[in-house]
């Protein structure tokens, strides 16, 4: 059975193949059904190889499936080839399950648009690429994956690329990612140039000898891809833009599935990172905290809702990355899992809400939904309640492993996770008042609407700038949002089946995902016991009391509640007034800083650098020709066509060899 | 003693046909001027016992190549362009100049090395025996072969000869000058322009006959435009 | 006195080599295909010189053979050359070594 997981990311790429030849004869919604049907393929044979994956006993849990060699180049052999381990069949299982619960939304969500089959061309295409990320033996392969989704990430998020903001954040995503993907390359080259090889199994089988520092340098060069594609600081950049991308794709891609390949890559080289310094290992739990901080105090003043999810994702990803740089991968894939299911619910459900009130993102014209999208209301609650934190649903327990690895690695470093555990639950509480309770702030009069309408076409998002991509979802839209908005506002409604269906499945997830690895003892640390043979070794154990875990625990429910609480009062029942200020809500103007960067001192040192590939480089080769034909056209004179110069030249000549064979004389 | 005086004339008349050959305006002058130096040459060769030699040597080249010489210069006309005035290559001469300095020089320099003596093996001369005798035995007997060729050689030489300078067929009868109808219709020309022009003044009319009688155009060209 | 100063081959050799040169640069000189001839002719001459001299030197008559051939040979030359210098000079009447100058680069 083990044998049959080539099937898993075949099938995803025969639905996009069948896709691009005849998507679009096969139209609405067959096309869609169709990369729903390959999606669900793919996670069934998932299914089948984990099954054979469980039949094996612990160590003996490794399966290489190689299907053929794709460059074998002098010292350099590469196969194209599978790995199934426990993580790698994590990761697929989750990928496919939750992409398909995705492609089924998208019908429902793409319904009426003129590109529909397109878009399930480059949804199968991504999660092929996702595939081959997660399932790839070597780095290689890996990377083949990793620069796949970067591509379909842009695919997808200038999809109604029309608009130029749109099309300017899909370039964004994949240039950022592309910086990130220049500490993969080198990493590989690296590891080729050290080991000798790029194949997991023989990098981790030897990375206990590699030198100190060659470990560190390999793991903080794919942390820089991971930074990059996992937006982190200081590449999280895209990410916000990103939304620009309809919501399926930021529920999928940015969410749940390519945002974690970053996490999945240490993940997967954690005995690299264990070989390494002690330093390195805390670098990146201090990038994933500070991050995690950094994004929560942004999401905090944001006004569209799907951006305040965007920055909820940059900082629940820093904790991830706080997990692994504490030794915990465990805690790291068991959040991501967790995540993958409340962040995947959020984003399905801001779809829903956004379908429901004609294409409004900006929360503040929305209120009291919760009468007329009850499913949505209740499931988009259950997520809420998921990543704040609050138990018995998922997020509190992976969350609460996160933060237990964090304290024992540092206490500040606790402390960061707490403040932010207190604002993620805070703003998506925000989020939840915003929407769900409260006035119905989309049915005010006209007056104020015809100038509100009019605010809202030059700033939908309502962040005081003009320009972000968050501008571009709205105005991109067919149904333009102001106009529709302004002159006539049918009241919500819920969203069909199509869409509700996933968000109550997830909703379940969301509910019971904690049951993975719950930590009252062995046996119920399932996740721990899965992963053990990959990770096993790189994995800190703690050696904490049980008081100091409930005590723990319990600081962190409380932290929750009171930023529930917290919430409640300024949105819900209005007792304190907001305090969202300028500077959050542009993001602490690190954007700007670098567009600034970047057109200044960085435009000139880009411009110097072509000037250098131009006359140096491009001079030296043209130059050559240039040398050979100055010195043809100086030597052309040497035939001017008189035979009495063709006579001295004989002449000269004899003289020269004359002159020679003197040399050779004895006076 | 007498050595000397023999052959510092005769190297002095050598050495003025050298440079009389070279620096001649006329082509004949220079055959002349070869013809001293082969006498020259002959002269130098009774110095150095070799009678025969300077026989066939005044037979032979001047009395024979250097005539058929003449005959050639007679035949094409005596061309006195102003090549000695002009040189149309730059740094030919200069470059002439250095060579000839350095095929002298260089040889002397060999000689030198040597102490001038020579290194290959000693022959077997019996000096009571004629030059022209010993000459004799050795073209008979050693180099038969090569004599025998030689005789082919200037056999084919004759026949090549004739050939190259037959005139084509179908002109047989006409053995004419050809610079005699372009100097006639020069001359023809210039007159009839002194007619128009009421006055008979020859411009450069140095030039203007050695054009007419050797020019290639037919018409009254300037030398400079015969150089192509 | 003069007398004691001899005349030993080094003067002919010197003299052979100067007749080369005054050959040599004039061929190089020259533009009239006749003079060129007969600055070819000089050079010759010199070689013959050369040549008797060194069989004086080395008693070998072997030296004087070799002249005659040159001799012979030479006057072909000579008979063929001043052919082909007839025959180009009937079709060009005037033309010298410069003539030729279209091959050029």
């Amino acid at each position: 059975m083990l044998e049959l997981v080539w099937l898993v990311p075949a099938l995803p790429l025969a639905g996009f193949v069948l896709l691009i030849v005849a998507g679009r004869r096969l139209g609405e919604p067959l096309a869609g059904w169709v990369a729903t049907l390959t999606c669900g393929g793919s996670f069934l044979a998932t299914v089948v190889v984990f099954a054979g994956l469980l039949g094996e006993h612990g160590e003996e849990r490794s399966f290489t499936q190689t299907l053929f060699t794709w460059l074998p180049a002098g010292g350099l052999q590469v196969d194209l080839g599978f790995l199934v381990d426990p993580l790698s069949i994590t990761m697929a299982l989750f990928v496919t399950g939750v992409g398909t619960l995705i492609h089924l939304y998208a019908i429902g969500y793409m319904h009426g648009d003129a590109d529909f089959s397109k878009f399930f061309v480059y949804m199968n295409l991504f999660v092929f690429s996702m595939l081959m990320l997660v399932l790839g033996e070597n780095l290689l392969v890996t990377f083949l994956g990793w620069e796949g989704v970067g591509a379909c990430s842009y695919f997808l998020i200038s999809f109604w690329f029309t608009s130029e903001a749109n099309a300017a954040a899909g370039k964004k995503a994949f240039i950022t990612n592309r910086i990130g993907d220049w500490g993969f390359m080198v990493a590989m080259f690296l590891a080729f140039a050290t080991v000798g090889t790029l194949s997991y199994t023989e990098l981790m089988a030897n990375a206990d000898q590699l030198a100190a520092v060659t470990a560190t340098g390999l793991g903080l060069l794919l942390f820089v891809g991971a930074v990059g594609k996992s937006a982190q600081l200081p590449l999280y950049i895209w990410l916000p833009d990103a939304m620009a991308g309809p919501t399926p794709v930021s529920a999928l891609i940015h969410a749940a599935t390519m945002v974690t390949a970053g996490v999945f890559l240490m993940t997967r080289v954690s005995p690299i990172l264990a070989a390494g310094y002690d330093w390195a290992p805390s670098l990146i739990a201090w990038v994933g905290a500070i991050t995690a901080l950094f994004a929560a105090t942004i999401a905090v003043a944001q006004n569209d809702i799907k951006k305040v999810l965007a920055y909820s994702t940059v900082s629940q990803l820093g904790y991830m990355f706080l997990a692994v740089g504490s030794g915990a991968y465990v805690a790291a894939i068991f959040h991501m899992v967790t995540h993958a299911f409340f962040k995947a619910l959020l984003f399905l459900g801001a779809g829903s809400v956004i379908h429901g009130v004609h294409e409004e993102q900006d929360m503040r014209r929305m209120g009291g939904l919760r009468k007329y999208m009850p499913v949505t209301a209740a499931t988009f609650i259950v997520g809420w309640l998921a990543i704040a934190g609050v138990p018995p649903f998922a997020g509190f327990w992976s969350k609460d492993e996160v933060l237990l690895f964090a304290w024992a690695k540092s206490p500040v470093l606790w402390a960061i996770g707490l403040v932010t555990a207190v604002l993620t639950a805070f703003y998506m509480g925000r989020q939840v008042f915003m929407v769900f309770f409260g006035g119905e702030r989309w049915r005010d009069d006209h007056a104020t609407d015809e100038a509100q309408a009019a605010h809202v076409v030059a700033d939908p998002v309502g962040d005081g700038t003009t320009d972000d991509a968050g501008e571009a979802v709205a105005a991109a839209d067919p149904s333009t949002a102001a106009a529709t908005y302004a002159h006539d506002h049918p009241e919500p409604h819920e969203s069909p089946w199509l869409m509700t269906l996933p968000l109550v499945v997830l909703a379940v997830l969301s509910l019971v995902g904690g049951g993975l690895n719950l930590p009252f003892s062995g046996d119920t640390k399932v996740l721990e016991n899965w992963l053990e043979p990959v990770i096993g070794e790189a994995e800190v154990h703690l050696d904490v009391a049980t008081g100091t875990k409930v005590g723990l625990a319990a600081v962190a429910v409380v932290a929750a509640l009171a930023g529930i609480v917290m919430a409640g009062a300024v949105y819900l029942q209005r007792r304190l007034r907001p305090v969202e200020p300028e500077v959050l809500a542009h993001g602490w103007y690190y954007d700007e800083a670098v567009s600034a960067f970047v057109d200044g001192p960085g435009r000139e040192s880009f411009e110097a650098v072509a000037a250098f590939d131009r006359t140096i480089i491009d001079g030296g080769v043209t130059g050559v020709g240039g040398a050979v034909a100055w010195f043809g056209r100086g030597l052309r004179h040497i035939q001017t066509g008189f035979v009495r110069s063709y006579a001295l030249g004989v002449a000269a000549g004899a003289v020269v060899v004359l002159g020679y064979f003197l040399t050779r004389l004895n006076f | 003693m007498i050595e000397l005086i023999v052959f510092v004339f005769a190297a002095a008349v050598c050495l003025g046909g050298a440079v009389g050959v070279v620096v001649s305006r006329n082509p004949v002058h220079s055959a002349l001027s070869l013809v001293a130096t082969l006498f020259g040459i002959a002269v130098l060769f009774v110095a150095q016992e070799a009678n025969f030699l300077a026989a066939v040597q005044v037979i032979v080249y001047a009395g024979a190549i250097v005539v058929l010489f003449l005959f050639v210069i007679m035949l094409l006309g005596v061309d006195e362009s102003d090549e000695l005035e002009v040189e149309p290559l730059v740094g030919q001469r200069t470059a002439a100049a250095v060579v000839g300095l350095a095929v002298f020089a260089l040889p002397v320099m060999a000689f030198i090395s040597t102490d001038f003596t020579a290194t290959g093996i000693l022959g077997d001369r019996d000096p009571d025996v004629a030059d022209i005798k010993a000459l004799g035995e050795l073209l008979f007997t050693r180099y038969l072969y090569a004599f025998e060729i030689t005789s082919l050689l200037l056999v084919i030489a004759v026949v090549g000869a004739v050939l190259l300078a037959r005139r084509p067929p179908g002109r047989v009868d006409e053995i004419v000058d050809p610079g005699q109808t372009e100097h006639e219709a020069a001359l023809a020309e210039r007159f009839a322009r002194a007619e128009l022009d009421a006055g008979y003044l020859p411009k450069d009319s140095d030039t203007e006959e050695s054009a007419a009688e050797s020019d290639a155009e037919g018409t009254g060209t300037r030398p400079e435009e015969v150089r192509s | 006195m003069i007398a004691a100063v001899e005349v030993t081959p080094a003067y002919y050799l010197v003299l052979g080599s100067a007749l080369f040169a005054i050959g040599a640069g004039g061929l190089l000189v020259r533009r009239n295909p006749l003079v060129m001839f007969m600055c070819v002719e000089l050079m010759l001459n010199a070689v013959t010189l050369t040549f008797v001299t060194f069989s004086r030197m080395l008693d070998d008559v072997g030296g004087q053979a070799v002249v005659v051939f040159v001799l012979v040979v030479a006057a072909a030359e000579v008979v063929v050359g001043l052919a082909i210098i007839v025959a180009l000079l009937r079709k060009r009447p005037g033309a010298t070594a410069d003539t030729a100058a279209l091959l050029e680069g």
